[in-house]
């Protein structure tokens, strides 16, 4: 492993290439066969890109957006754009379900927000980028994969990323949806490399590691844990499609077998879904006793979970011992506490209600309905955690209030958006809006503030859901709320939509349920589960006439349950 | 067989045995089915018919009716 010695990323890229030149970096699994990337081939691949942007005439520190599929390319675009200087942001392809529509849409917010100076993506996508109304914005170029040489006559003087400062702007995380859009997590060259070097020591990461990840690229996890980290730290990283994951989550189980896997990320319904989806033929002869940590991060942790999941897959080698949390956000580069590790996690029973009603977690007797909580751990080395009450006061060990955090490796700023930066960092902390209590220095985390859905890692912003479902004719405007309810089946939230309309007859009802549910599968990334349609004045409104969604699902859950 | 699979789809993956499917409606482009859920009709079909859907098929290049996905079980049968 790399000690990190450069202070910027591309510098960090060089001394790699420069030291390890034919050592693997990337082992990409593709359908048909592995393809194996050295640190060398990286850089080659990536030069193209560099040089690409170089004659579009991108200068340092322009964003650039990334339209790509989980391929090679995309690996290459993304590293092209850091040697070069430019600022990457990496946004999902459109998916079959999607409304192109849709999609334009968001692409044209996030477009004028973070004014891009090109986008990369496929020939294939030019229709799509051709119908968005481009005149009078930032962009200037479209770069399209296939125009793109195998390969070009390229040295490091070309890399004008060289020049950027660790403080610079090197990279922008989005979370989906139109307002995760508009956010743009803007992370400096300092602050990753920060965020690697105390995360690799609470992992206590070494050169014999070896990180197997399907997760994408345009989620923290899959970029930081899943594809930075191994890679600018010079461990072995192996890695498959979400895409083809998905489909065939056995994959994941037989490369950790095939190349001696040490460390996975993965959001917890996955642990589900793999214990419940993977045949036993799929599994004949997979070994997976290398596996040291894999780690349940990105959505509410769930000790159930960790229980099926240890149960389904011990008898193929997986250890009790290898179940491990992490805490982690975007606006902390990554991960923010880390468990499981040093020692076994801490599991902490403590009475349901009073997770909700006290504010305080007590601990439960056996005779009590308890609950188990995991703890994601202690915080890592560079980042300092409090739970505070609603005056920012820090309050006292198992007492229940918002996390907030300070280190060095927090955002730089939300890009372009020094109002949202303002809400959110005061004096140095960051109010991360997820609530949580600390017990033996470790952190529990219980609820959020902010009322995101997750569903499976994925961050969905209720309000656009909303916006979608005011668009249908019938429903009053403004008069529908989103919210999740968490399916200990799947182990993550179900979507739940409650909408305003006049009944006049079941089967307008039902039209109205299924247009709903067909404008949030093809306007967002997820489905909903449950549609409720109820009357005039049923939603629960604020004082100042905004939208109350806590109010409104304990509303639902007691009139209609699940 | 078209019937059988509605079913199970109704049933296990939208937990809504009152939800009509017609044999040509969309069922993946449209987002009814969610990608989490393709490798459930790929486990039914198997333990049902004894058909193997590849991972790779499972997507509207292969299908997305029940028609469709009902022809291409008995084609393999």
């Amino acid at each position: 492993m790399t000690s990190l010695t450069s202070s910027t990323i591309p510098a960090l890229l060089k001394e790699l290439e420069h030291q390890a030149a034919d050592e693997i970096a990337i082992v990409f699994q593709q359908k048909d066969q592995d393809k194996l990337l050295t640190y060398a081939e990286l850089v080659r691949r990536s030069a193209v890109y560099c040089r690409a942007f170089e004659q579009a005439g991108i200068a340092s520190g322009e964003p650039v957006i990334i339209i790509l599929d989980h391929r090679l390319e995309l690996i290459s675009a993304f590293f092209g754009a850091v040697l070069h200087g430019a600022v990457p942001a990496i946004m999902p392809f459109l998916t079959e379900k999607l409304s192109p529509e849709r999609y334009r849409e968001s692409l044209g917010s996030l477009i004028e927000i973070t004014e891009p100076s090109a986008l990369v993506t496929y020939r294939d996508f030019q229709d799509e980028i051709d119908k968005i109304e481009l005149s009078g914005s930032s962009l200037r170029s479209i770069l399209y994969v296939e125009d793109q040489p195998a390969s070009v006559e390229w040295d490091w003087t070309e890399a004008a990323g060289l020049n950027s400062q660790p403080e610079d702007i090197v990279l922008l995380q989005h979370s989906s949806g139109t307002t995760g859009l508009q956010k743009g997590v803007a992370l400096s060259h300092q602050a990753i490399l920060n965020q690697l070097e105390a995360y690799s020591s609470a992992l206590n990461l070494t050169g014999m590691d070896v990180i197997v990840s399907w997760l994408p690229l345009y989620h923290d996890m899959g970029l930081i844990a899943g594809f930075l980290l191994p890679i600018l730290l010079r461990v072995k990283l192996v890695l498959m499609s979400p895409f083809e994951w998905v489909r065939a989550p056995y994959r994941l189980m037989r490369a950790v077998s095939e190349h001696g896997g040490t460390l996975t990320w993965l959001p917890n319904f996955a642990y589900n879904f793999c214990t419940k989806k993977i045949r036993d033929r799929d599994l004949e002869g997979v070994d997976l006793s290398t596996w040291r940590a894999v780690i349940n991060c990105s959505e509410p942790m769930r000790w159930e979970s960790h229980e099926m999941f240890l149960s389904r897959f011990e008898s193929y080698g997986l250890q009790a011992s290898a179940l491990a949390t992490c805490y982690a956000m975007a606006e902390n580069v990554f991960a923010v506490t880390q468990g499981g590790i040093e020692a076994p996690l801490l599991v902490d029973e403590v009475r349901r209600s009073s997770l909700s009603g006290e504010r305080a977690a007590r601990p439960g007797s056996a005779d009590e309905d308890t609950v188990k909580v995991l703890s994601a751990g202690p915080p890592i080395a560079n980042t300092e955690i409090r739970v505070i009450d609603d005056e920012g006061r820090p309050l006292p060990e198992r007492a229940i209030g918002e996390i907030a955090l300070r280190g060095d490796s927090l955002l730089s700023e939300y890009y372009k958006r020094p109002d949202l930066t303002a809400k959110s960092v005061s004096n140095g902390w960051y109010k991360t809006g997820d609530l949580g209590y600390m017990y033996r220095g470790e952190l529990f985390i219980t609820g959020r503030a902010k009322e995101l859905i997750i569903v499976g890692g994925k961050n969905i912003y209720p309000q656009d859901l909303e916006a979608i479902v005011d668009e249908i004719p019938g429903v009053y405007p403004g008069r529908a709320v989103a919210f999740g309810i968490f399916n200990e089946a799947i182990g993550t939230e179900d979507v739940a939509v409650v909408a305003e309309h006049d009944e006049d007859s079941q089967a307008e009802t039902d039209l109205i349920v299924r247009q709903i549910r067909a404008a949030i599968a093809t306007g967002s990334d997820v489905t909903a589960r449950y549609i409720q349609i109820v009357e005039r004045g049923w939603l629960i409104k604020t004082s100042s006439g905004k939208n109350a969604r806590a109010a409104n699902k304990e509303k639902f859950l007691l009139e209609f349950g699940t | 067989m078209q019937t059988e699979i509605k079913e199970f789809i109704q049933r296990e993956i939208l937990k809504d045995s009152g939800r009509d499917i017609a044999s040509d409606e969309a069922l993946i482009s449209s987002g009814l089915i969610d990608s989490f859920s393709l490798v459930d009709i790929a486990l039914f079909v198997e333990e049902s018919y004894g058909v193997r859907i590849d991972d790779a098929e499972l997507s509207t290049e292969t299908f997305d009716t029940l028609a469709e996905l009902a022809a291409l079980v008995e084609q393999r049968r």
